[in-house]
């Protein structure tokens, strides 16, 4: 059992979470893949829960249109990488999480290599054929996979185990083929990025400790202006 | 003639029928030939659910079934 400064910290985690649970947090290794509306959100709440270890993917630099949203983004760090901006942002909220960044865009040569050695990875992606790509590497190295994806005011999340059918019950067989969706006629809205954002952290969260419901063959669909919430069958 | 709960997502919105919520159709009629018959384009259909469960574009359709026809969506 850690000391005091690690009760301290985590004290409004207790006892929605167990000190043993806490522990097993900090020991846990995550992969956020991409920086965007999505995974500046879920980096952040993953690193105030205490997982211990984050590995934060993105090759892009913010732009001015990435203000709307984006919570790793400023305007003084318009140009700036957005990895670096993660791992900045980590290390002010809390210097107890040890964070990587790779500020590089991840394909079929290198994704396996990079997620690996990890304990799950929350793909924060933009783009559907990467997604799928993503999918053949975690399938090869055997670790879940934490899906979110937006259009305007709409999101869907999902997880993927390595034995799981996966992006093809949500975009067919063809979707390796589709670079992206609606979201290109829709834009993002901030509150839906961070509201699909918050419900893979929780998916994340709940895979490491093997607790609660998790969204496995289901596919939760959010659309805000009507308030739908559903969990829908995949398989 | 039946009705079903029929809801259309993000961009697909548009396409809703007035009493989308009790929206009447003859039984037994596809979900394909539901979709040509509100002029969604198909190619924008990437999802299909009846009461809660991913169906193909061949389910016949029956009284009370809740319908969700969803666009691909991949922003992050």
């Amino acid at each position: 059992m850690a000391g005091d400064k690690f009760s301290d910290r985590y004290n409004r985690n207790f006892n929605t979470l167990s000190p043993e649970e806490q522990k097993r947090l900090g020991e846990s290794k995550v992969l956020v893949l991409g920086l965007g509306g999505l995974g500046g959100g879920v980096c952040e709440m993953l690193a105030r829960v205490g997982v211990g270890k984050l590995t934060l993917v993105d090759g892009d630099t913010f732009e001015t249109s990435n203000l709307n949203r984006q919570l790793l983004s400023q305007e003084h760090l318009i140009g700036r990488p957005k990895a670096v901006a993660a791992k900045d942002r980590i290390a002010a909220v809390n210097s107890e999480v040890t964070v990587t960044c790779i500020e590089k865009t991840l394909n079929e040569s290198n994704l396996y290599e990079s997620i690996k050695n990890q304990h799950i990875v929350v793909d924060c992606l933009d783009s559907i054929s990467t997604r799928f790509k993503l999918q053949d590497a975690a399938r090869q190295a055997s670790i879940p996979i934490v899906s979110g994806a937006i259009a305007g005011v709409t999101g869907q999340v999902t997880t993927i185990f390595p034995e799981d059918k996966g992006y093809e019950l949500i975009y067919g067989k063809n979707g390796r083929e589709q670079s992206n969706g609606v979201e290109t006629r829709t834009g993002n809205i901030a509150y839906c990025a961070l509201f699909v954002a918050a419900i893979q952290s929780s998916e994340c969260i709940k895979v490491i400790l093997n607790r609660g419901d998790i969204l496995r063959n289901k596919l939760l669909i959010a659309e805000l202006w009507t308030n739908t919430f559903e969990v829908m069958d995949l398989a | 003639m039946i009705q079903i709960n029929l809801n259309l997502f993000a961009t697909l919105a548009k396409y809703r029928p007035e009493n989308a919520e009790s929206y009447e159709i003859v039984e037994g009629k596809t979900v394909e030939v539901l979709i040509t018959d509100l002029k969604v384009p198909r190619e924008q259909v990437k999802l299909i659910f009846i009461n809660g469960k991913r169906e193909n574009g061949s389910y016949q359709l029956k009284s009370g079934d809740r319908v969700g026809i969803f666009p691909p969506v991949g922003g992050g």
